[in-house]
């Protein structure tokens, strides 16, 4: 029993099409969407963990790039860079999770590794590029 | 009581004077009033640490030999306008590299020679007898030329739009990365800790007023462009958008890359942070009622930054109090918000102000000249020369 964290695209065309049922149904696996989204040109995007059987897995991998699904392992981690850093604080419109914050008292920038979910959102909002991913 | 400049600068001298940043005066106010206040304070300081696209430096590179006439001008790849004498440039914060584009500018040059990095100079011209060089290609640090100050068109803005998007597609804006169907909102004011919102009416900034600019002692030297006093206004003074600005002047080898940052706006393009802290005098009782303004008394404008056109719908005014709690109601629906103002930033600028007065290092001055209070803002129209 494997674990894998996977951003999925969808491109336009398939994004109908039920791909995770599959997943389960001739995978036999588990899956934990932690985040989905329509992004603005209509392409889908999945933040998923599977857990399973690790040649399972790659095999549901092989099926969803064969169905025009792209693969990408998700990030290991976003880094702030805090002698970029100017605490503006623009990122923190950006988190949805509200990983990235303002602190109420000192009013610097606070980032909660354990809330972000790596949608990557903030990468190309960040003024000074301090927002980087570690891979 | 009235207390004048020389006043103030005299306590400077004997150590005696009180000043507190433009947040520490708030509290003071509501506990001790306004009489008290203005007969205490000396000085209230002023910061704001935000993206200033009207921005940039007039250099003077020294002559060569034989000398050269520069008409194309490039720093590291940035194009600096040349159309002055032979060897002066100005080089624009905004200015795209030739090479990198949008991921360095003439903002980077500035805060790269600010930093007494090397930078490349490349110049070519079509040679006169008086100057016959035709190119040139050399380096430059800030320590190798002559003058070397900025002279910012536009700065200090006072007040400034929310942006949002309701559109269906995410769009990168000088107000930063708009998320679709109101997705977020972004805001750029120090509130209240700005400089012309602490002064609506310039009573004290004026032409000549002396401040902080980015960690050295700079000028207000002009009003800025597009300053727009006329802007409607609330009873406290507090207009709700961009109202007036300042143009500003320092010496660019006395500043510090602490409080001058280049930066990237992806999509839209390359501007700087500028780092600036403007001292008000507590002339009278007045103008501690300006100064007791805190961000829930601030109300600004939320714009559509998705609609491509001049003017923008609008979907009401926010105060900087809601702006600040992380999230605001856009057509009932909650929208997280940020700012493009560091505040901390502001504040720290406010604080070293305040702690270089207080150490007699840094002395007021009164202004030479006011900051109209009417000044129209046109817009550009297409017109034929009947037609003007």
């Amino acid at each position: 029993m494997v674990k894998r964290k996977l951003v999925l695209s969808f491109p336009e065309n398939i994004v109908t099409k039920p791909i995770t049922y599959r997943l389960v149904k001739e995978f036999n696996l588990e899956f934990n969407i932690l985040r989905a989204e329509i992004t603005p040109d209509m392409e889908g995007k999945m933040l998923i963990e599977l857990r399973g059987n690790k040649d399972k897995i790659d095999q549901a991998i092989k099926y969803l790039s064969d169905t025009g699904v792209s693969v990408q392992e998700a990030a290991k981690d976003i880094i702030i860079d805090k002698n970029l850093c100017v605490e503006c604080g623009v990122c923190t419109s950006i988190c949805i999770t509200q990983a990235l914050s303002l602190d109420n008292k000192n009013f610097k920038l606070k980032f909660n590794k354990d809330k972000c979910i790596l949608c990557e959102l903030c990468l190309d909002c960040c003024p000074v590029s301090a927002i980087k991913v570690n891979i | 009581m009235a207390k004048t400049i020389e006043e103030i600068n005299e306590k400077i001298k004997d150590g005696k004077v009180l000043v507190l940043n433009a947040e520490e005066i708030i509290d003071y106010v509501k506990e001790k009033g306004v009489k008290k206040a203005a007969k205490d304070i000396d000085v209230v300081t002023t910061a704001t640490f935000s993206p200033m696209c009207s921005s940039g430096a007039f250099l003077n590179f020294g002559h060569s030999d034989p000398p050269i006439k520069m008409t194309k001008v490039l720093l590291n790849d940035v194009p600096a306008y040349a159309g002055i004498a032979a060897v002066d440039v100005y080089i624009g914060a905004a200015e795209l590299s030739e090479t990198e584009s949008m991921n360095y500018g003439g903002a980077h040059v500035i805060e790269d020679l600010i930093s007494g990095k090397p930078v490349k100079l490349k110049a070519i011209a079509y040679g006169t007898d008086c100057y016959p060089r035709r190119e040139i290609e050399t380096y430059i640090t800030k320590d190798t030329i002559n003058q070397a100050y900025l002279f910012n068109p536009r700065n200090a803005y006072q007040n400034y739009p929310v942006a949002t998007n309701s559109s269906n597609r995410t769009i990168y804006t000088y107000m930063g990365k708009l998320l679709p169907n109101f997705g977020n909102a972004t805001y750029c004011s120090a509130g209240q800790l700005s400089p012309l919102l602490n002064d609506p009416y310039y009573r004290t900034i004026g032409i000549g007023t002396r401040i902080f600019l980015a960690g050295s002692q700079g000028y207000v030297s002009w009003y800025g462009t597009q300053h727009n006093p006329g802007k409607e206004r609330l009873a406290n003074g507090v207009p709700c958008g961009p109202a007036g600005n300042l143009a500003l002047i320092g010496d660019l080898k006395k500043m510090s890359p602490e409080y001058l940052k280049a930066c990237t706006f992806h999509g839209y393009g390359v501007t700087i942070f500028m780092g600036i802290g403007v001292p008000i005098p507590v002339i009278d009782e007045e103008m501690i009622e300006f100064l007791k303004i805190k961000d829930e008394d601030i109300y600004t404008e939320i714009f559509d930054y998705s609609v491509q056109r001049r003017n923008k719908p609008s979907y009401g005014k926010v105060n900087y109090r809601q702006l600040r709690s992380g999230k605001i109601k856009i057509s009932n629906k909650y929208v997280q918000t940020g700012s493009i103002s560091s505040y901390f930033k502001a504040l720290e600028i406010a604080d070293i102000l305040k702690k270089e007065i207080k150490n007699g290092k840094f002395y007021l001055t009164a202004s030479v000249a006011s900051i109209p209070l009417e000044e129209e803002c046109n817009s550009l129209d297409i017109l034929s020369k009947e037609e003007l």
